[in-house]
């Protein structure tokens, strides 16, 4: 495999072509904020919040790949600015109460915003009034608390085969949705394997009989699985 | 099957937006069930919720049974200044319905849409792909009465 010199943080390192930004820095152990990411799932640059700033220009760093003489930087006050606002906005639309959910305390949501250092969110909050699915046996899905983040989907594509998650509509209006937009317990296609539970970053897709702060999850178990899988 | 698939034999998901178009084209009802969905789906060997996810990005697509004829008013800005609200007004006064709504009979469904393009003849509107352009309310009264006359007569 080719290596490729890149500069990051000011920092010469080499790395196979191929690599995405986000990887090399992972290898370095430079931290770069990440939500939508899962390691062994596909990157979809959906959340935003691992920005990075490639010669002036802000890009996601799990969706680009290096270059010969990249020059990089994962930290800055832009960044930073720029990360903690894209976090206020994906806290104001939709309905993000910690208190009041079952992922308290295990959220990885809730998480950034300490780590970022959120205080509060100064864009207006949307409030929207959107729909709880509790139709499945097991699992709930709250789209109150859904941020889109799209590990759902692909973790039901990618490991399991299922197909069942899907997004649709387009900006405001989008929503997470179980094959045709049915009731999820009337998902032929669905496993109940409940791998989507454990990559979920919030309280958005959540086991049943759950209080608030009861709902833990494992989301590196999929990558571990993905791991065995591959070395197999 | 739905007829529309035996045109496209070995179709792949490229030409998913191509067959949705025909088929809501074809349809009566000018709309797509999630019985074709599903036949869509199984012909072109995609997922259900990624055939709903790509279909409900495009507003042109509708989930529910529309009237015979589909009218799509512009509601963007140079259409705005010219008086498209007071045209928009006047439809719903003539049809009986509100936006997005169809009328009892089941002739017309009433929509408003991004730009058309036409911002030369503004306001405007289409009903099924005709257009109609510098739009007044007397207009909109011979518009939509030629084609109640129209659709008595054929």
């Amino acid at each position: 495999m080719k290596e490729i010199l890149i500069r990051i943080d000011g920092k010469e390192v080499s790395a196979p072509a191929g690599s995405t930004i986000l990887e090399v820095a992972k290898q370095q152990g430079i931290p770069i904020p990440t939500l939508c990411h899962l390691d062994g799932l596909s990157d979809i640059g959906a959340c935003r919040m691992c920005i990075v700033d490639v010669g002036g220009k802000i890009v996601t760093s799990c969706t680009t790949k290096i270059a010969e003489g990249m020059e990089v930087i994962t930290n800055s006050d832009r960044l930073a600015e720029l990360r903690r606002l894209n976090l206020e906005l994906i806290f104001a639309e939709r309905n993000h109460v910690c208190s009041m959910c079952v992922s308290n305390n295990h959220c990885e949501l809730q998480d950034l915003a300490c780590d970022l250092g959120m205080q509060h969110v100064e864009v207006p909050y949307a409030y929207p009034r959107l729909s709880l699915d509790a139709s499945h046996p097991k699992f709930i899905i709250d789209q109150n608390r859904c941020i889109l983040c799209g590990r759902c989907v692909r973790v039901c594509a990618e490991v399991e085969g299922a197909h069942v998650w899907g997004i649709a509509g387009r900006g405001s209006e989008a929503r997470v949705i179980t094959e045709l937009g049915i009731d999820w317990g009337d998902a032929e296609m669905c496993t109940d394997c409940g791998k989507c539970v454990q990559v979920c970053p919030t309280g958005a897709i959540v086991e049943k009989g759950k209080a608030a702060a009861e709902m833990e999850k494992h989301p590196e178990l999929v990558t571990t699985l993905k791991e065995r899988r591959e070395n197999d | 099957m739905n007829e529309v698939l035996k045109k496209y034999p070995s179709a792949t998901r490229e030409d998913l937006l191509d067959i949705l178009h025909d088929i809501q084209e074809s349809d009566p009802h000018h709309f797509l069930s999630d019985e074709v969905l599903t036949d869509v789906a199984s012909h072109l060997g995609m997922d259900l919720a990624d055939i709903k996810g790509t279909a409900s990005f495009y507003s042109m697509f509708s989930f529910s049974p529309r009237g015979k004829h589909v009218i799509r008013i512009c509601d963007s800005p140079p259409c705005q200044l010219l008086g498209a609200t007071t045209v928009l007004q006047k439809l719903i006064e003539v049809l009986g319905v509100a936006v997005g709504e169809t009328t009892s009979d089941g002739l017309f469904t009433l929509e408003t849409s991004s730009c058309l393009g036409m911002c030369g003849v503004a306001p405007a509107m289409m009903i099924d792909n005709e257009t109609y352009g510098n739009l007044t309310p007397s207009r909109i009264v011979e518009i939509i009465e030629r084609i109640r006359r129209e659709d008595e007569t054929s």
